[in-house]
């Protein structure tokens, strides 16, 4: 991470009001490739609604979002998702009842004719695929064609991952990433988000859990009822400071 | 094979056998019935009789393949039962009454038929889709306000009476057979060979009969869309997490609406079968019907809940209804029964669904 070296997300000035409530006011906000932000604040602190404006759920009611130092408007999740944006909600958005790589070509499976003249779905094509990128990512799923339902909470999160990296983000936000693992599948979220660093793929963290936003960031942004009220390099500082920015006890660094 | 199951570790030998066990017990209960009817019911295992439970169970497993994309969906219709009704009163209607069947050739009048029938289906289906996608109702209030809505339109166009239908040959359509054997005539192509008559005629043997044939086409048909493509896929993404298939991008109004049009146009079809089969078209054809269509889908493995099932696990289901009614009027035991015997199964399956799952797990 290099000062002059262009940001890939940049919020400025970023608003958002729900009748006469302001979840998210004036925030701004630069993300650089390979770098992991840990996003923290209390419960309606405006964190799921600055995401959700950023990967296209929400509109802003304020401010301008850039990508790659363009400005973008999306009308869609879809839209967000075809600029690279992918984002990892809480749920994981799988279905259960299918195996990891419909999951990962869910909406986008590659087609092949028979008979030249029906198209079926190509299933040892996203087979291999799958295996690609889920070895890429280094992750052992035992056998693919069983259906999600099957696999750990860890290896779900993995299949998650391995989609939004299949399809090349550029920018990957996970919410509450670890919030329903054990701690041995926490760590194994911790080295994948390593992983997309090395790959230059920054990560947007949100979490409650601090231990997590430590465990991986390289830099946290504290928000609290809807500003941004702190951002502070991870290896200076400290639980409690982060802490008492969260809380409001510490004034903004 | 052998890696992966080492691999997971947790498949050993009891797990796998139950899995097995789960998967297949439909196919060996099946089994199992087929030779204890065989052996106690005279006549049971015979050609003829085994092609009569096919053509039998033709309008209720045609009824059932619509039902099995609806349930995996996550949804359920209820309306099929008189909407196959419905459109055999329209489809009655149309080749009787709407075209002159004594001076149009027989395949016209059926095509007619056909349109008019599976027309009338059609609407009930999108209007169920449409509602159903997009107004979001549920689909059980939908379609049973469809149930009702098809009930009435069969009765008030026939009258509250069945529709004749007199066209000549239109029965043996109906009832006739894809080849016909004969040790004097050899095989024939869809008529009797030339010149049989009288005592001859009893020993013409029938092969697959139209209802049969005609099932066993939109079996493979519907096997191999829901199975190999990108709309049977959206069928099981959609039971499965609904919320996923629209973060995925999938369209999955369109895609409900086109499941409740299937579901609607197939037991329409099964309403025309029905005028050619019975030769005649009533309002009330599948009420009897919609029950036993569900319940093999049911005891095929299909979930409630949405997101499983196939179409040749609806067919075994089929098949164990059809085995079991026939066997039991051969055995000249009360058909009440009957109920009692597929009541028993379809919670049978859903026990066996259910342990099975538990052990996977």
């Amino acid at each position: 991470m290099t000062p002059s070296q262009q940001p890939i997300l940049q919020t400025i000035n970023l608003e958002k009001h729900f009748g006469g409530l302001v979840a998210v006011n004036n925030v701004s906000l630069d993300i650089y490739p390979g770098e992991v932000v840990g996003l923290v604040g209390d419960n309606g602190a405006g964190k799921s609604t600055l995401i959700k404006m950023i990967s296209g759920v929400y509109r802003p009611d304020g401010g301008k979002i850039l990508l790659d130092g363009q400005e973008v408007h999306f009308a869609t999740p879809m839209e967000a998702r075809q600029r690279g944006i992918e984002t990892i909600y809480q749920d994981l958005a799988l279905c259960e009842n299918l195996d990891a790589p419909v999951n990962i070509f869910l909406g986008r499976e590659p087609v092949r004719r028979t008979l030249g003249l029906f198209t079926v779905v190509n299933r040892s094509y996203m087979h291999d695929e799958s295996q690609q990128v889920l070895d890429k990512l280094d992750i052992h799923i035992p056998n693919l064609n069983r259906p999600i339902r099957e696999m750990s909470g860890g290896q779900r999160q993995a299949v998650a991952i391995a989609r939004a990296v299949y399809w090349n983000a550029r920018l990957m936000i996970m919410d509450e990433p670890t919030a329903a693992l054990a701690v041995a599948e926490q760590r194994k979220v911790y080295e994948l988000v390593r992983t997309l660093r090395e790959q230059n793929v920054p990560v947007i963290i949100i979490s409650h859990n601090l231990q997590d936003v430590f465990a991986v960031s390289d830099r946290i942004v504290v928000m609290r009822r809807g500003r941004k009220v702190g951002e502070v390099v991870t290896a200076e500082t400290t639980t409690d400071e982060v802490v008492g920015l969260i809380v409001g006890a510490t004034a903004v660094a | 094979m052998e890696k992966t199951e080492a691999l997971s570790g947790s498949t050993n030998r009891p797990v796998r056998v139950i899995e097995f066990l789960g998967q297949a017990w439909a196919w060996l209960f099946l089994l199992a019935l087929i030779v204890i009817f065989s052996i106690t019911g005279q006549g049971f295992f015979s050609l003829f009789n085994f092609q009569s439970i096919g053509a039998n169970m033709a309008i209720i497993m045609i009824m059932a393949l619509g039902q099995t994309f609806v349930i995996i969906a996550g949804g359920i219709d209820l309306s099929t039962g008189f909407v196959m009704g419905m459109a055999s009163v329209f489809g009655a209607m149309a080749m009787t009454s709407w075209i002159d069947p004594t001076t149009t050739p027989l395949p016209l009048v059926v095509l007619v038929g056909l349109v008019a029938g599976v027309g009338a289906g059609m609407v009930a289906g999108l209007i169920n889709g449409w509602l159903i996608a997009r107004l979001q109702v549920p689909p059980f209030i939908v379609t049973l306000g469809m149930l009702g809505i098809s009930r009435g339109a069969g009765f008030l166009f026939s009258g509250g009476m069945p529709v004749p239908v007199k066209v000549e040959g239109l029965g043996q359509l109906g009832n006739g057979y894809l080849l016909y054997y004969h040790a004097n005539t050899g095989l024939t192509f869809l008529s009797p060979g030339p010149g049989l008559s009288g005592a001859d005629l009893r020993q013409l043997v029938g092969i697959l009969p139209h209802p049969l044939t005609l099932m066993i086409v939109l079996v493979l048909i519907c096997h191999w869309v829901l199975s190999r493509t990108k709309f049977g896929l959206y069928t099981y993404a959609i039971g499965g997490n609904r919320e996923a298939a629209l973060r995925a991008g999938i369209p999955v109004e369109r895609h409900t609406i086109s499941i409740y049009l299937l579901s609607a146009s197939l037991a329409a079809m099964a309403g025309v079968l029905y005028n050619m089969r019975f030769t005649n078209g009533a309002a009330n054809a599948g009420d009897a019907l919609l029950l036993d269509s569900i319940a093999a889908v049911v005891i095929g493995g299909a979930s409630m809940f949405g997101g499983e099932g196939t179409i040749i696990g609806t067919l075994i289901g089929a098949l164990l209804i059809a085995v079991i009614q026939n066997g039991l009027v051969i055995l000249a035991i009360n058909p009440f029964w009957q109920f009692i015997a597929v009541g028993i199964v379809i919670i049978l399956a859903v026990l066996v669904d259910r342990a099975r799952a538990k052990v996977v797990k």
